[in-house]
């Protein structure tokens, strides 16, 4: 088990070397005068040479990348271009923001896609009609769009929740519950709409397996069946999806925080990446690529111990 | 087309035949040029010649909703071909070669597949510039790894498949084999992909532009959102036009892939019809054993069963096992003795269902008896050894707690109790390491070990009747003989009743004392063993016999 983790965090380290160069690699192809950006039209040709040597822009790209891994290694991720902020405090301060959302939406998911699967996979019927719709229409219309509809309707026509905003958890709880809330629902339907179908799937699946059978015959009750084996049996493959589903949310989360006006990871990637912000850039791109490896990694830890056969020495 | 007679795929069809050919038809449809504005028109409902009314900068919405969808659409065209160029032939190179190629591409394909698409694309847009079409090509790549996948997959399957073999041998060469042989298997799940990708393409497409990350001022629908969700506040309806268009026409395309996995892929699975014969031989009931008087452990008299669709599988079957006596359930594959089987035990398939007839379990009838009632007694009185000794043990949970829950359950027995009893159970089923197997995986363990387990398991509350689905026939000939020999001495260590439902008229010789045979959901022949077996009546029992003995019968 301890080898098998080692392992895999060996090539997730591994995978962050090969993206970290790839990715700086592009970045520096555009060749955009950062200093002259900063420094504005006017501003002298001398004034902005030194500006640019003083950021280290004026030595080769692979220099410039060997110096930027030389630090990250040590956990020093430089300051921003264009605003002079510390790279880590800067995203520190607005993890928590993203890391709310990201949390609320996995235990929402996982709950209620796992109610509607399981009751959806047993009883069929009506249910599982209902489960089947919602499932396409999850999948159908793009996330943003339904997060536009949430708000047009409970924040500006209902005006139950606030449209846009964040409060800290600790400032008023209540008021952050009301500013997470419609971003927790509008990300939650997709992710919902095909963990559910996934679970449905595989407890359909697990119903018609011999050891079902052979547990009713030895005159267990059916809920006892459903709840200790189906369902153990059917989480391994749905754990699988909601990991995908992880990664899909961390692009939904860039929307749904622009959308909502939150003060977030993923607004952030908007502003910076579009000023061309190497240093954040760079770090948002590790960050994402760790969280997703370590998130793949949980996924996996847990599916071998729901599922002994996949379990690695 | 068949898809033609799928209603949501012939509506979602037909809405996206619409919106394509509006869109091409964009300069004649347009009342103005989209990038036409007045400001004194600014939010102004619809007028002659404007249908849709004006937004906030006093454009045509309309002009803008067609001009937007041939950029949102050809935005996801290009992202579909780089996909499908990348994806397809990698995914046929990877699944029909193998090698280095596949573990090379895989590995660039799960890399591609840990990135989150919207934070790639936001960087690249940083790096490659603002314009649409290039951030499509990026878009193509990202989504390249599903046709990768899916292909791959296929691909690799269709490989180890004879046919392709056989054209190997022929000499075929390998471009003749995947244009002949394998094309045609990954056609209809491409064309699916190209949907479900076409319907995420979009909406990925439309949450760029909408994040104010497109080319500019040319219209797209995710500009319009953004336009909209500006003037949320003042003029909310804005959002409806450009909203309809991406929903409608994303949702039509995921709508068309569930349509055409329904016609394409469901062909294979189309229900097959009954199996057995029609109803018109009515044989007259053999020689009755039974007739008369009913066994007192297992009497079953007259049972029907029958499925919706199929009709009865079982019909008229009469049948008794008297305490201390193993009954042999003779016949072929589909014959009913597997059903017959179940309905004693009360767990029929979904939609099966005991249709006539009568069961009494130690004078208790069965048939009709609350399924509450009848769970009681199971494990209990009556209880089941399967046929496939693997799939019949859950493989999550160890041996051990398979066999303490039942007990648990079932005798009230504290836990310990219960672990004790297990391993007392697994001693008398003759496992040499009790403790070991008790702690062990289902597939830590050999098959004959696993249908010992079995056997424990049924015989763990004390049940005066066995009923034994085949319960030799997945193991090795060794095993075989040390499984029957174990059954013999248990059933007469505890005076059991035992149903042995077995297509091997070996087994019966050895083991049974009296034998019924059926064919087609009826009950053919009945005697003791030593009279079937040696002066068969019925001509299917003759036939039977000559198949295993043909040197002892003729």
């Amino acid at each position: 088990m301890l080898s098998f983790i080692l392992r895999r965090i060996a090539a997730g380290v591994a995978l962050l070397f090969v993206i970290s160069l790839l990715s700086y690699t592009l970045l520096s192809i555009p060749h955009i005068d950062v200093g002259r950006q900063l420094l504005g039209h006017g501003a002298a040709q001398d004034l902005v040479d030194a500006k640019n040597a003083a950021l280290g822009l004026d030595r080769p790209a692979l220099v410039q990348y060997l110096d930027w891994l030389g630090a990250a290694v040590r956990g020093d991720f430089g300051t921003s271009w264009f605003t002079s902020e510390n790279v880590l405090r800067a995203i520190a301060n607005r993890l928590p923001v993203t890391l709310s959302l990201m949390i609320g939406v996995t235990l929402v998911t996982a709950v209620l896609s796992f109610l509607l699967g399981v009751w959806a996979g047993v009883r069929r019927g009506a249910v599982d009609r209902f489960v089947q719709v919602f499932a396409v229409l999850g999948y159908a219309l793009p996330g943003f769009l339904v997060t536009l509809v949430i708000v047009l309707v409970f924040a500006v026509r209902l005006n139950w929740f606030p449209a846009i905003g964040y409060m800290g958890p600790s400032q008023s709880f209540t008021g952050w519950l009301s500013t997470v809330t419609l971003p927790v629902i509008s990300l939650s339907i997709g992710s919902i709409a095909g963990v559910a179908q996934q679970v449905r799937g595989s407890v359909i699946d697990v119903m018609r397996q011999d050891y079902v059978r052979t547990l009713r015959a030895r005159g267990l009750p059916p809920w006892r069946i459903v709840f200790v084996h189906v369902v153990r049996n059917a989480s391994a493959p749905a754990l699988a999806v909601l990991g995908m589903q992880f990664v899909g949310l961390l692009g939904g989360a860039v929307l749904v925080e622009q959308i909502f006006g939150l003060p977030g990871v993923g607004s952030m990637t908007v502003t910076y990446t579009t000023r061309g912000d190497v240093p954040i850039i760079m770090a948002l791109v590790m960050f994402t690529v760790i969280g997703v490896i370590l998130i793949n990694l949980v996924v996996d830890i847990l599916i071998g111990w729901l599922n002994p056969k996949a379990r690695i020495a | 087309m068949r898809l033609l007679r799928h209603p949501l795929g012939l509506i979602s069809a037909l809405l996206l035949a619409a919106v394509v050919l509006a869109v091409l038809l964009a300069p004649v449809l347009s009342p103005q040029p989209p990038g036409l504005s007045s400001l004194r028109l600014a939010f102004e409902g619809p007028a002659a010649g404007h249908p849709l009314g004006f937004d906030s900068a006093g454009r045509d919405i309309l002009a803008r909703l067609l001009y937007g969808g041939r950029n949102t659409l050809g935005g996801a065209v290009i992202a579909l071909a780089v996909a499908l160029v990348l994806g397809v032939p990698s995914g046929l190179l990877a699944g029909y070669y193998g090698g280095w190629f596949d573990s090379a591409a895989s590995w660039v394909v799960n890399l591609v597949m840990a990135l989150p698409a919207m934070v790639v694309l936001l960087a690249s847009r940083a790096i490659l510039g603002s314009t649409v079409w290039v951030l499509m090509v990026v878009l193509g790549f990202l989504v390249a790894p599903s046709f990768f996948r899916l292909v791959r997959g296929i691909v690799a399957n269709v490989r180890r498949e004879l046919y392709v073999d056989a054209a190997k041998v022929s000499g075929l060469s390998d471009t003749r084999i995947v244009s002949r042989h394998i094309l045609i298997v990954v056609r209809a799940p491409i064309i699916i992909q190209v949907a479900l990708v076409a319907g995420i393409a979009i909406s990925l497409q439309a949450g760029l532009e909408f994040l104010g990350i497109g080319s500019g001022d040319s219209p797209t629908w995710g500009a319009m959102l953004n336009e909209a969700f500006k003037n949320i506040q003042r003029a909310p309806l804005l959002m409806l036009w450009p909203g309809l268009a991406l929903g409608l026409t994303s949702g039509a395309l995921v709508l068309l892939a569930a349509a055409l996995r329904d016609v394409l892929e469901d062909r294979a699975t189309a229900p097959s019809a009954s199996r057995t014969a029609p109803d018109a031989r009515a044989t007259s009931k053999p020689a009755a054993v039974e007739a008369g008087e009913r066994a007192h452990l297992l009497s079953v008299r007259d049972l029907a069963v029958a499925y919706p669709g199929t009709g009865e599988v079982v019909r008229g079957v009469d049948l008794d096992v008297r305490a201390g006596e193993i009954v042999g359930l003779v016949g072929e594959s589909g014959s009913g003795k597997t059903q017959t089987a179940f309905s004693i035990l009360g767990i029929l398939p979904e939609k099966g269902r005991v249709s006539r007839g009568s069961i009494s379990i130690e004078g208790q009838e069965i048939v009709g008896l609350p399924e509450r009632a009848h769970r009681a007694l199971r494990g209990t009185l009556v209880a089941y050894v399967p046929q496939e000794p693997m799939s019949n043990l859950d493989p999550a949970f160890t041996i051990g707690s398979q066999l303490v829950e039942p007990i648990r359950y079932k005798l009230g027995l504290r836990r310990a109790e219960a672990t004790r009893r297990a391993l007392d159970l697994l001693r008398l089923v003759e496992i040499t390491d009790p403790r070991r197997t008790f702690d062990s995986y289902p597939h830590e363990i050999s098959g004959g070990m696993a249908q010992r387990v079995l056997i424990a398991g049924a015989m763990s509350c004390e049940p005066k009747l066995l009923i034994a689905d085949e319960p030799t026939t997945a193991l090795d000939v060794r095993v075989q003989a040390e499984v029957l020999g174990l059954l013999r001495r248990l059933q007469r260590d505890n005076d059991l009743g035992v149903l042995l439902v077995t297509h091997n008229l070996g087994v019966v010789a050895d083991l049974c004392d009296r034998v019924a045979v059926m064919r087609e959901g009826r009950i053919v022949e009945r005697g003791t063993a030593e009279q079937v077996l040696s002066t068969p009546r019925d001509p299917y029992t003759r036939e039977l016999l000559s198949a295993v003995l043909p040197l002892e019968v003729n």
